[in-house]
């Protein structure tokens, strides 16, 4: 019941949110309306950042602890945060193309590291599939989920260095209205974005930690009626 | 500190068998240098056949097809456990779990560096690169690409020897953790064979120490929770 409410709060404030970004908000001087892009892309970038650190931290706690709750956890991040990271890609190539001329900028370290992540949690998501003992799937899954997390920072920087030392013409980023000298209408929707979406994604964490739930007892008991029926 | 030397030991230990056994039976080197060097040759295909242009690449081709080849050898070293139960056997020694990762990885460190130098003369007779002026950074950058393939590909070989879907499984988790290295690798490589005209070599070497440095401590710490899984 008090998911739902979530539910239904989250649903409200992505609408409000997405209003104020699409029409009360002015549009950017040299972006025009692509720029309106900015708020979505942001916000699910930072999120899909957030659940995969929920992945990592559920992942370690499984290790640690051996309750497969924690796996859960780390489950729905990854589903989750690759949902967002998609999206955010998805969004940062609708917005390159008018304001860039391209759908895809490897100049730019942000767009290409947010691809690398894509691929090492589809790679993660894809190893649990092919497990099925529980406990085993939730171990490899782990540890894969570990490693891809302390890789973001490596492939981060070393994705910055590489266009850095060959530089050519800094493109304004859709993160620069985050500067305090922009306009306080900009940053007040991307808070509020970022707000509405935060709230989206705790629902969706909930729900999808309680469908790992009910798919891991419902496995648990048809293996305890074939017992049962094998005897 | 005397733990230490008996873990480095059992490590040493492991690196030999599977060196031995690599020796006697030659599975894995002589089709992992072959495969090296078609890739080498459909590089050339695909990009030729302007010779420019394919000295421009080769610091690139180099990295693919030592990454590409590194999978199948990393690879062949766990599928050697599997045979008769050897992976459960070598999970029941009364030694550190990290110790067995070290000999693995490093048995994998000694087939990776035999592997990259070799496809790295392939790469210097083939596409009119000279190798030979340059060759202190190039060894440098060869065993620094060399130790990360190994560190990463030895604990991913682990992850995924005992699954259904391992020849996808492998190179789809490996490849996106190894692109920083690939990065530091070829940009160290196009330095060195430029003769580092802007000075970044020493940058991108030491991206690759950190690179090595931090997967060695991951695979270290991580590697034991899937041996006794």
């Amino acid at each position: 019941m008090k998911t739902r409410v979530l539910g239904v709060a989250a649903l409200l404030a992505v609408a409000a949110a997405t209003f104020v970004a699409l029409a009360v908000v002015p549009a950017d001087l040299n972006q025009g309306d692509a720029q309106r892009i900015m708020y979505p892309h942001v916000a699910s970038a930072w999120l899909a950042y957030l659940s995969f650190g929920v992945t990592a931290l559920g992942g370690i706690a499984w290790l640690w602890k051996r309750d497969l709750r924690y796996d859960a956890v780390a489950l729905a991040g990854a589903e989750i945060g690759v949902m967002f990271t998609a999206f955010a890609i998805w969004g940062g190539m609708m917005w390159g193309r008018p304001v860039w001329g391209v759908f895809w900028q490897w100049e730019d370290p942000r767009l290409t590291t947010t691809a690398l992540l894509l691929a090492l949690y589809v790679g993660y998501l894809l190893l649990r599939r092919l497990t099925d003992d529980p406990e085993r799937r939730a171990t490899r899954a782990a540890i894969v989920g570990v490693v891809a997390a302390v890789d973001i920072p490596i492939v981060h920087f070393s994705v910055e260095w590489w266009r850095g030392l060959h530089q050519t013409a800094t493109i304004a980023s859709p993160d620069r209205v985050l500067d305090p000298a922009a306009p306080m209408a900009f940053v007040g929707t991307l808070l509020g974005m970022l707000g509405a979406f935060t709230l989206a994604w705790a629902y969706l964490m909930i729900r999808r930690y309680q469908l790992a739930r009910a798919e891991l007892a419902r496995q648990e008991r048809v293996r305890v009626e074939l017992l049962a029926a094998a005897r | 500190m005397s733990a230490l030397r008996a873990e480095a030991r059992v490590a040493l230990a492991i690196a030999r068998k599977d060196a031995l056994a690599e020796l006697r039976g030659r599975h894995a080197t002589v089709s992992t240098l072959f495969f090296a060097a078609v890739v080498l040759l459909l590089f050339g295909f695909a990009l030729g056949p302007d010779a420019a242009r394919l000295a421009a690449a080769a610091p690139g081709l180099l990295w693919l097809a030592v990454m590409f080849a590194g999978i199948l050898a990393v690879n062949r070293l766990h599928l050697l456990e599997t045979d008769d139960g050897a992976l459960e056997q070598l999970a029941l020694y009364p030694v550190a779990r990290r110790a067995i990762y070290a000999g693995k990885a490093l048995a994998g460190f000694g087939a990776m560096l035999l592997l990259g130098l070799l496809v790295l003369g392939a790469v210097g007779v083939l596409f009119a690169v000279d190798i030979a002026a340059a060759w202190p950074p190039l060894l440098a950058t060869v065993i620094l690409g060399a130790l990360g393939v190994a560190a990463v590909g030895t604990f991913y070989a682990g992850v995924t020897v005992r699954l259904r879907a391992r020849e996808v499984m492998l190179p789809l988790l490996m490849l996106p953790v190894l692109a920083p290295l690939l990065l530091g690798a070829v940009k160290a490589t196009s330095a060195a064979l430029a003769g580092d005209p802007f000075g970044e070599l020493a940058a991108w070497l030491q991206l690759m120490v950190a690179f090595d440095v931090v997967m060695i401590v991951a695979g270290l710490a991580t590697y034991g929770f899937l041996l006794d899984d």
